[in-house]
């Protein structure tokens, strides 16, 4: 069981521990600093923390097991814009940046290559490095692809990737969730990539694109380790499951609310996952301002509210796309919000410890050695 | 020379002493300080060689025209300031 966490957070990384019998802020590193992601890297122990420097642009860190000292690392970067052309612009008009805004998403890319990973950015770039970040190559088949030039702001101004699964049974099979694009799929390393999201529904768009596989709003993809054929998708317009590897998706009806960011899959047990619903997308606090864990055991046909030690009254917690996470037990989870609070469960979110009301709004959270 | 100073705030993540370089354009400036603090390039540009956007480049008082090219004219006898500019804070 996991007995330490790292929250990523707009004013620093906090390392969080378990001590006897509770769970307590044990160090805060990059204090004051914009900490975007965090991966603590089960392969070798290194912890990779993305920042957002509001003047002087997104950097990268890792601190090595046991070494005392971080070390900032190469951020993945953009290729130069062709002599003389004008920046792209986006459907509203406005200029896409053509530098890395955010590291939306950031994994291990291969189990048996500990310093193999991957890594998703604002604007949609998809990138690798096989060197601990030394180095990075933007994977261009994604990028040059004709479709990835119709991806449009979900979340955030402009289109990124925020969710990259490596499928357990082979490393070279990869699915990215796009906000929005819809997900993405390659069985070759990223040589060639197909669109995965058929079925997926998209309110939001006229009647005639709402099925469109290009233009779904993931909010969260997951994959279940241990039945790897089992899917999981909190989308922009509810719930979605996939038992058939990701080639097709269902929507599931889910009280009190389908809307929310974050979704995690239990780590062998693939009709078992937890969500954290908001309101609607037009009011993204808790219903009636409660904050719950909704639960389902049975693959969708039923959700349970979960509520012992969170807030019932008055709370207006919401919790991001990363702000959730799963140990490797499957018994223990983790989720922040953004109004600074952080509960723990260790009981499968029966019920839920507070480690904080109080710290900086959290953007990611995640177990140290056995993350979802 | 051209006389180079950075913004304190920008010290904490990477040391940025005052410099005199040569240069006869704010982009030769900054390539020359660059080469001699290859880490302080992306604290200041992005990757496509370009003022980021919340930062501001001061050349004998005045803010620079050519964020992008960088092509603005500096005298030897110039002082350029890199600074943070008040937004994106």
């Amino acid at each position: 069981m996991s007995t330490r966490l790292f929250a990523a957070t707009r004013k620093g990384l906090f390392q969080i521990e378990r001590g006897k019998s509770r769970w307590t802020v044990k160090k805060v590193h990059f204090l004051g600093d914009n900490a975007t992601m965090v991966l603590p890297d089960p392969r070798d122990g290194t912890v990779y923390v993305a920042l957002g420097h509001g003047h002087f642009g997104v950097k990268l860190h890792r601190l090595r097991q046991g070494a005392r000292k971080w070390e900032e690392i190469t951020t993945p970067a953009l290729p130069p814009r062709p002599d003389g052309t004008a920046p792209r612009m986006d459907e509203m008009g406005r200029t896409i940046p053509d530098s890395v805004q955010l590291i939306w998403a950031l994994e291990p890319a291969d189990p048996a290559r500990p310093g193999s990973l991957w890594c998703g950015t604002i604007p949609g770039g998809l990138f690798r490095s096989d060197d601990a970040g030394m180095t990075w190559q933007l994977n261009t088949a994604l990028w040059d692809h004709p479709k990835r030039l119709e991806w449009v702001g979900g979340g955030a101004d402009y289109p990124g990737i925020h969710s990259v699964s490596v499928d357990p049974r082979d490393p070279r099979r990869v699915a990215v969730g796009v906000s929005t694009g819809g997900v993405w799929a390659t069985s070759d390393g990223g040589a060639t990539w197909k669109i995965s999201s058929h079925g997926l529904r998209a309110d939001y768009m006229p009647p005639e694109q709402a099925r469109d596989p290009h233009f779904q709003d993931v909010h969260r993809l997951v994959q279940c380790p241990g039945q790897p054929a089992e899917w999981w998708i909190q989308h922009h317009n509810g719930i979605f499951r996939s038992i058939d590897d990701a080639v097709s998706w269902r929507e599931l009806e889910v009280t009190p609310s389908s809307f929310g960011f974050a979704v995690v899959v239990h780590p062998r047990q693939g009709g078992t996952a937890w969500f954290v619903p908001g309101t609607s997308d037009q009011r993204r606090i808790p219903v009636d301002g409660h904050v719950i864990v909704n639960r389902t055991r049975d693959g969708g046909k039923t959700f349970e509210a979960l509520t012992k030690g969170l807030p019932q009254r008055q709370a207006y917690d919401i919790t991001y796309r990363h702000g959730l996470d799963i140990d490797a037990t499957g018994d223990r989870l983790a989720f922040g919000t953004t109004t600074g609070s952080l509960w723990v469960s260790e009981n499968q979110g029966d019920s839920w410890h507070t480690v904080s009301e109080h710290l900086p709004p959290v953007y990611c959270v995640r177990f140290v050695g056995a993350g979802s | 020379m051209p006389t180079v100073a950075f913004t304190e705030t920008i010290q904490r993540h990477v040391a940025c002493p005052p410099t005199e370089v040569p240069g006869g354009t704010v982009r030769e400036v900054l390539d020359a300080v660059f080469t001699g603090n290859p880490r302080a390039r992306g604290y200041v540009l992005d990757e496509q060689g370009e003022l980021r956007k919340h930062m501001a480049i001061f050349l004998d008082g005045r803010m620079i025209l050519d964020r992008a090219g960088l092509s603005d004219a500096v005298q030897p006898e110039s002082k350029l300031y890199v600074m943070q500019a008040l937004s994106g804070g």
